[in-house]
């Protein structure tokens, strides 16, 4: 075996362990920042992976899109409303503690049996490293463009119903029940809209 | 393609007529290049922290700092010498693991972004081919380690700090990457050894500020807002946050900060000069002086001496960048965050994207000047 094989097996040995020890932290974790934050080092253990897979440009984009805006997203919607209050206790939680994780094992032996069952050495595509930022630019704008424009248009919806929903301001009325909208903002009142709409 | 200076190249055949395999020879020389180029990041921030002390001090009709060797050449090493020596405090209440790992998270993108700043044709550790996407990928976590020491002080100031940061760093990636992809739409390629070589063929009259004059300012002020420099200093203003996210840190764990916020100022104005001022290239191409004196550019006395201009070359340009961010610091006055972020989404956006447009259809039209 020659130092680069071996180099690789030892990264790729570290960056599995990051991997799955953190994303058992995030699950685990009581503490929901520290989730965040474990979260965001599992994405940039995925991110090595995909640089030991000679993927450069996914790794790279791997970081921008999950490590610097999903991420931090997270963290900031976590910043924002941390309120230090105690969770009310729910009934029978010891009992959906041990479904659930009776659920993830169930899971896990299903992707080992088919792990160990599929033969892996099949002769794919070759690497093609450097040249690989092209190829996907050409396939985005030939075989794949559909997928790629409806994905786009997804973002536009989600984002526009995003901006309807936090600046209800600018609409003079309520899209749920009609009512003209208050328009000091920061004043509004609390009341959840559609509870009226049931008690009518 | 004239190739240049090759030292890996030299070293390793050095190594190998002593009888040393190649892998061996390469395992050598991999570390080399890193800390060159981490002992040239902590200088140029020693230089800069000098230059800031003393333009500061010349803006306000000072002397600055004098007696901490010649014109206090000095201070910086005193300054941090002084920060290496305190005590360092973790306050009772804080979060001590996020505490520390913050400041780790803030410098350590800084530092790998360094990977592909080239001096030279292969003067640069590594030319990866992702290349200025790569500082625009790592440029991303730093908003984490914001939040994380903001978060773990345990102290309103630093979480609304480390939060402001957080939000100006991400407004400002957005005009900041769409200018650099007008930039690599022009050079057909990310790499930033082929940004600076597409610029180099007519001395300073081909270098990409003519040609992306707007790309150029959109690009000064995301960067000046992603170092957060003043105008944009708003996550450490200390009138309303006393220091920001960095409010309860002291002595090595500052120091972190301090280092990461200077080699991030290094490292943009080094970057502007690559991506806009032509990098290593000399303001006349090299290879006509070297004609013009009967000169062969592929004979090694030659290279060295052209190698050399190139480095010179970089580092004058930084320099005079990182001079004008000072003085912009003691001209301008701060924006508001409402203001910051107004300019960075209703503005700048909307800028650079016609810019980017607009540059595509140039690139279609002119294809001879805009690289087709």
């Amino acid at each position: 075996m020659n130092i680069a094989s071996s180099t690789e097996q030892i990264c790729f040995l570290i960056l599995g362990s990051v991997v799955i020890l953190g994303a058992l932290g995030v699950v685990l974790l009581k503490n929901i920042v520290y989730s965040a934050f474990l979260l965001g080092g599992v994405f940039m253990g995925v991110a090595g992976l995909y640089l030991l897979l000679n993927a450069s440009f996914v790794a790279a984009a791997q970081v921008l899109v999950y490590v610097g805006a999903v991420n931090v997203l997270i963290l900031f919607a976590i910043m924002l409303v941390n309120k230090k209050e105690e969770l009310k206790q729910i009934k029978g939680l010891r009992t959906r503690k041990v479904l659930s994780g009776l659920v993830c094992t169930g899971l896990l032996f299903l992707l080992l049996r088919v792990d160990l069952t599929t033969n892996w050495n099949l002769p794919g595509p070759s690497a093609i490293g450097e040249l690989s930022t092209e190829r996907i630019g050409e396939h985005l704008f030939t075989d794949y463009l559909l997928p790629f424009e409806v994905a786009s248009v997804l973002l536009l919806m989600a984002m526009i119903g995003a901006i309807v929903l936090a600046r209800r301001d600018v609409l003079n009325t309520d899209i749920a029940t009609g009512d003209s909208v208050d328009q000091n903002l920061i004043e509004k009142s609390n009341d959840p809209i559609l509870l009226e709409q049931s008690s009518n | 393609m004239n190739t240049g200076l090759d030292l890996e190249l030299s070293f390793n055949n050095l190594l190998q007529g002593f009888g040393i395999s190649s892998e061996i020879s390469h395992i050598l020389w991999l570390p080399l290049p890193m800390l060159l180029v981490l002992s040239s990041a902590l200088i140029g921030v020693l230089v800069t922290v000098w230059l800031e002390r003393k333009v500061s001090a010349a803006a306000q009709q000072r002397i600055g700092p004098e007696y901490a060797g010649a014109l206090g050449v000095l201070q910086p090493m005193a300054d941090g010498l002084k920060l290496l020596v305190k005590e360092d405090v973790i306050p009772a209440k804080a979060d001590g693991l996020l505490f520390t790992l913050g400041p780790i998270l803030v410098l350590i993108p800084v530092i790998l972004s360094w990977l592909i700043v080239p001096f030279g044709q292969n003067l640069l550790i590594s030319n990866v081919g992702i290349g200025i996407f790569l500082w625009i990928a790592l440029s991303s976590i730093q908003p984490i380690g914001l939040l994380m020491s903001g978060y773990a002080s345990n102290n309103k100031y630093s979480l609304l700090g480390g939060l402001r940061a957080a939000a100006q760093s991400i407004s400002y990636e957005i005009p900041l990457a769409l200018s650099v992809l007008a930039v690599v739409m022009m050079s057909n390629s990310l790499s930033t050894i082929d940004i600076v070589n597409q610029q180099n063929s007519f001395g300073f009259l081909s270098w990409n500020i003519w040609r992306q004059p707007v790309g150029f300012v959109i690009f000064w002020i995301c960067a000046l807002a992603e170092c957060e420099r003043l105008p944009f200093d708003l996550p450490e203003a200390e009138e309303e946050l006393v220091a920001g996210y960095q409010t309860e840190y002291a002595g090595m764990k500052f120091a972190l900060f301090y280092l990461g916020s200077y080699i991030n100022l290094v490292l943009s104005a080094l970057l502007v000069s690559v991506l806009y001022l032509g990098g290593w290239g000399f303001p006349f191409p090299v290879e006509w002086i070297a004609n013009l004196l009967g000169q062969n550019v592929d004979t090694p006395l030659v290279q060295v001496f052209t190698g050399s201009i190139g480095i010179v070359m970089t580092i004058i340009k930084t320099y005079l960048l990182v001079f004008l961010a000072i003085l912009l610091r003691w001209t301008t006055p701060r924006v508001r965050i409402d203001q910051l972020l107004d300019l960075g989404w209703k503005f700048l956006l909307p800028i650079s994207l016609v810019n980017l447009l607009f540059t595509a259809a140039l690139k279609l039209a002119f294809p001879i000047a805009f690289g087709g």
